[in-house]
């Protein structure tokens, strides 16, 4: 049994005040998520991710299509009892302190006394909430708020959880702590579908993808046949370049870049052999800082997949 | 039951957490108190203005309270999407409907309470400063307890307008539902006018209208009995237990209406 299942699933929303006209959204997304996947849901800006995972909680009725989730349609309470929910930029109530709030959560799902008390205070420990949740959470910064709505759709133990950008406003010790986060919700079978503008992070955590642009799919699929993890090229970081030697090789390069503190950066096509590039500089007077090979990135893919997309959509 | 308990006891804790609610309390303290110094100043009526100001009192500040803390409830929640997370929890909506109106309920009752306590302790120490010869004029004794009786219709008033607040918070924006409570609220104190618009402006469709609203709109005069407990004149117990109904009915009809409209909408 898939864990999230949409078909056709679309969303309309009327603009416009004086003449509201219908703008879609999202256009029929039909996806499936397999139990214990962590799924990345990606897309710019506007693309409607959003839109789906609000479909996906029963924020928002669809216009058209349908949506499951453990085999139950949206908003069955059963369902509830066992998913979790990041909005994006969470907000909370500003009177309650961090544990009154998550206390609150916990009850609703059910637990009572000092078992929902255990949990909270397990949950809060896990996001790196310390002292500060008897704090009111008017008085939390955007980061802490974060790590709160991170904290709120874990205190059920869910089987599947559902996180609208949980990357975001975090600093770099908070994204990793996400990162680990998740990969152990992933070790203990948990589902996790999540969106993200952070595509490093989608690299290393997802074992599948999906793109979406204005609204409709346009790629989705393991990473490992995404990227064929094809050689690109290298890319070589010297010093001590000399300008005829800079001359020298700069057709046979794509590019050479000048770093800070008379470094540059040099790119190789595929084809050029790095010993031979290397010795020859060498041989000039150059010193090589680094060299690393360059392969398709999740970036790239996203940049195609999007670009194509948008270029079919304006007809160019 | 137990997720509508736990969601209005929410909303009871964050509200005895604001500010607001108490600055209104302590206001409306100020002016029972002030009623005092201001019965002074006029022989023999003292008793009567005493009673009145603070009766007056009770409803204005409750009835702010009930508007500021009723649009809180639902139209800030879906504004700044506070509700997104609580909706996604195994609670259905109308659950969170009632959960938010009760805790406001029970917000109110205890706000008005406070207030009633100090106006008791006002009543006392006057009772007990004035001497007997005084007292003799007056129409009711101080300490009367027909003024809970008239406390009580203040309450069932405002949880009525509490009702309104909540109905029209579930489809519009803050500063809206506000605005328009508080327009039904005036408007249900002066509907008698309504019934009667013939004798004011005698065209027939302006009339049709002004009857057509004037069964629409709560009927808030019943609730106000102030006048007569002050004076002394006697209130019926069937009265005071039709109005009780009256309320009853109407709030029941707000929340079915509140709970149809909220779980239709999109949360955006
Ligand atoms: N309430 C609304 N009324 C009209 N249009 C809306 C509404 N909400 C969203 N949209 C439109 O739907 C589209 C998808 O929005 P959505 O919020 O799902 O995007 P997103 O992929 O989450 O973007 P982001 O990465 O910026 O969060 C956007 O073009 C947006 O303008
Ligand atoms: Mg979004």
């Amino acid at each position: 049994m898939a864990a999230i299942e949409t078909e056709d699933l679309s969303k309309d929303f009327l603009v416009g005040f004086w003449r509201p006209r219908p703008y879609r959204a999202l256009d029929r997304l039909t996806l499936s998520v397999g139990e214990g996947e962590v799924f990345g849901f990606l897309g710019p800006n506007g693309a409607g991710k959003s839109t789906t995972l609000k479909l996906l909680m029963q924020l928002l009725y669809p216009t058209g299509g349908t949506a499951r989730i453990l085999g139950r349609p949206v908003g069955d309470r059963s369902v509830k009892q066992r998913t979790g929910f990041l909005p994006e930029n969470p907000y909370f109530y500003d009177h309650l302190t961090a544990e009154e709030l998550l206390s609150y959560f916990a009850r609703l799902f059910g637990l009572r006394g000092a078992d929902a008390r255990r949990r909270v205070s397990s949950v809060l420990d896990d996001v790196g909430i310390g002292s500060e949740r008897r704090l009111r959470l008017r008085q939390y910064s955007k980061g802490m708020i974060q790590r709160v709505g991170l904290a709120q759709a874990l205190l059920n133990e869910p089987d599947v959880v559902f996180l609208d950008e949980p990357m975001s406003g975090l600093d770099p010790l908070g994204r990793r702590h996400v990162r680990q986060i998740m990969l152990r919700l992933r070790d203990r079978g948990c589902t996790v579908f999540f969106s993200s503008h952070i595509l490093s992070d989608a690299e290393a955590l997802c074992s599948r993808v999906a793109i979406l642009a204005q609204g409709r799919l346009v790629a989705s699929g393991h990473l490992s046949e995404i990227l064929a993890f094809e050689l690109r090229g290298w890319e070589l970081v010297v010093s001590h370049l000399s300008d005829e030697a800079r001359a020298a090789i700069a057709p046979r390069v794509r590019s050479i870049t000048a770093l800070a503190r008379g470094r540059f950066t040099i790119e190789l096509p595929a084809e050029e052999s790095p010993d031979r590039f290397l010795h020859e500089l060498g041989s000039r007077g150059a010193q090589v800082v680094s060299l690393n090979p360059l392969r398709e990135t999740l970036e790239d893919y996203f940049v195609q997949s999007v670009g194509a997309a948008e270029s079919r959509q304006t007809g160019l | 039951m137990r997720s509508i308990a736990l969601v209005a006891q929410a909303v009871f804790k964050e509200s005895v957490r604001d500010r607001v609610p108490y600055s209104m309390v302590a206001f409306a303290v100020l002016i029972i108190a002030a009623s005092y110094l201001i019965s002074q100043l006029t022989a023999g009526q003292d008793m009567k203005i005493l009673k009145d100001l603070g009766l007056a009192a009770i409803a204005v500040f409750g009835l702010l309270i009930a508007v500021f803390i009723g649009i809180n409830l639902v139209s800030k929640e879906v504004e700044r999407r506070s509700v997104f997370a609580v909706l996604a929890k195994p609670l259905s909506r109308s659950q969170f409907i009632l959960g938010k109106y009760f805790g406001l309920a029970l917000t109110l009752v205890v706000n008005l309470s406070v207030m009633t306590l100090a106006f008791y302790a006002v009543l006392l120490y006057v009772d007990l400063t004035t001497d007997a010869l005084l007292k003799a004029a007056w129409p009711a004794p101080a300490l009367d307890p027909r003024l809970v009786i008239a406390v009580v219709l203040i309450v069932a008033e405002l949880m009525l307008v509490t009702a309104i607040a909540l109905f029209f918070s579930t489809f519009s924006s803050p500063l809206l539902s506000a605005l328009l409570t508080l327009g039904v609220w005036v408007a249900g104190h002066f509907n008698a006018d309504l019934r009667n618009f013939e004798a004011v402006l005698d065209v027939r469709p302006v009339a049709l209208l002004a009857r057509a609203v004037y069964y629409l709109l709560p009927n808030l005069a019943p609730f106000n009995i102030r006048a007569e407990v002050v004076h002394g004149v006697p209130v019926p117990a069937s009265q005071v237990a039709l109005t009780l109904a009256y309320a009853a009915v109407y709030i029941t009809i707000l929340l079915l209406g509140a709970i149809a409209v909220f779980r239709r909408r999109d949360f955006k």
